[in-house]
């Protein structure tokens, strides 16, 4: 049992691993944390991990710089089915295009598209940075133990935009800053989360132990 | 619902905290990991380090500091203190921090802003701004930028400045005001809000706190998204819990988690 954590020289791969570690050890499930950029590691891995910082044109070169990267996550995640979890950027490149500064081509896993955070409050503050609560759309393994809602443990967030999901059925959590953001979507084997489970205290670890213990 | 933030700095200088933390019994309270583990236990939204380490031979230090925190606490991380190139962002964001702040080298070359915002993204670029008041007793409000700790003026006008790094991708604004830095007679609300409703990002007021209503204002009156603090939790006057507990009782949206 391994879980890759997919080294794309994007974003902060240091402290994703530290957390995977630590909710590795805590819930005693006790699988090694790789960070690779060997596309064959990530074809073998029983889970994958795809971080993400900065902006989406950027990450999306970076991922496809990386010789047989891409087709590696197509036939692990979509072929196979292991379960895949997408962090911020890492969860936006699952839709089907960004247009941050520029139209970019995402991997197309989840329809829709990533867009800038158009809150209805003129007065609201781009980029959503802090912390939120989360407010689940559907039941899921993800969230399971995790009190969510307005009185429910908090995400943090800091991103400026948004993955609108073209399907609701792919909608696992929202977020209200000045109108739904989306926080989580999810289908079949992926999954991804919009906040920074790494960097989300209790609620992170949390879910990144259901993460590790997650057979869709 | 979104939250406002409580943000304690700590100093550290040759990879140690200036002064230390006194608010909790830690084995080593000039250990910067330690007092970020505390930190964390305590409720903070977020960490700031100021590294001001002044030999280049020991400026290696806060990279090892910053990985060591990285391994104990999973917050969010903002390092700023000598930040000039963009390598030296490279290596805190790849050491674990997520926001890297940029003050001297931003005043000296604007452009550095842009590069760095284009490279990591704006939301992990915050420029600090260090203000002082420029304007005389019956003019309007005027503050300037101060850099060296606000000996030196560079006749930059705050406002402006801040609309201008903001333009270039600043994510977020640490907002000091180095009249009120050092004194606990609360922030400059007139210059918290000046800056806050002129730009679109997050500010972060700082330099003055002195009591909890202190937090408050600066956020209610200086409408600031996150206050932040140093010598008051440092000294164990005032947890970050209690600063929270009673920001929320004044009515402010705060992250109480168990």
């Amino acid at each position: 049992m391994s879980v890759a954590i997919v080294d794309y020289g994007s974003g902060n791969l240091h402290s994703a691993a530290k957390a995977f570690e630590r909710a590795s050890r805590e819930s005693e499930s006790d699988q090694p944390i790789v960070v690779t950029r060997d596309p064959d590691a990530v074809r073998r891995a029983d889970r994958v991990v795809l971080p993400g910082v900065g902006a989406f044109a950027d990450c999306r070169r970076g991922l496809d710089a990386v010789p047989g990267m891409v087709e590696a996550l197509e036939e692990a995640v979509r072929k196979q089915g292991r379960p895949f979890l997408g962090i911020c950027v890492g969860m936006q490149l699952m839709a089907e295009r960004g247009r941050e500064y520029q139209v970019t081509e995402g991997l197309g896993w989840i329809k829709g598209e990533v867009d800038r955070i158009a809150p209805r409050d003129p007065a609201l503050k781009i980029p959503h940075m802090g912390w939120n609560t989360l407010d689940a759309r559907k039941p899921h393994k993800l969230l399971d133990g995790i009190a969510l809602g307005p009185e429910g443990l908090h995400a943090y967030f800091v991103h400026s935009y948004n993955l609108n999901v073209a399907d609701r059925s792919d909608l696992l959590a929202e977020a209200e800053y000045g109108g739904p953001v989306t926080a989580m979507v999810a289908r079949d084997s992926m999954a991804g989360t919009q906040f920074h489970p790494e960097k989300s205290q209790k609620l992170g670890l949390a879910l990144i132990a259901n993460f590790l213990k997650w057979k869709p | 619902m979104f939250k406002v933030r409580v943000i304690p700095c700590l100093d550290v200088k040759d990879g140690r905290v200036v002064k230390g933390v006194k608010f909790v019994d830690l084995r080593d309270a000039g250990d910067p990991v330690e007092a970020a583990i505390a930190y964390d236990a305590a409720g903070a939204d977020e960490l700031t380090f100021l590294d001001i380490t002044a030999s280049h031979e020991n400026r290696e230090t806060i990279f090892d500091v910053v990985q060591r925190t990285a391994e104990a606490c999973f917050m969010p991380l903002t390092v700023g203190g000598g930040v000039r190139t963009v390598e030296d962002i490279r290596k805190l964001l790849t050491s674990g921090a997520d926001k890297v702040s940029i003050n001297t080298a931003a005043v000296n070359r604007r452009a550095f802003v842009k590069e760095a915002a284009e490279k990591f993204g704006d939301q992990c670029i915050v420029v600090a701004i260090d203000a002082k008041k420029v304007s005389k007793p019956g003019e309007p409000d005027r503050w300037d930028i101060f850099t060296h700790g606000g000996r030196n003026p560079t006749g930059l006008n705050a406002v402006d400045y801040a609309r201008e790094v903001v333009a270039l991708g600043a994510g977020e604004i640490l907002l000091t005001s180095m009249d009120r830095d050092g004194t606990k007679s609360g922030f400059d609300i007139a210059l918290t809000r000046a800056v806050s409703d002129a730009v679109p990002v997050p500010v972060v007021a700082s330099g003055g706190v002195g009591n909890l209503d202190h937090m408050v204002a600066g956020i209610r009156d200086g409408h600031a998204s996150a206050v932040l603090a140093a010598s008051i939790f440092h000294f164990g006057e005032y947890t970050v819990r209690q600063a929270k507990q009673h920001m929320a009782k004044a009515g402010l949206p705060m992250r109480l988690d168990p």
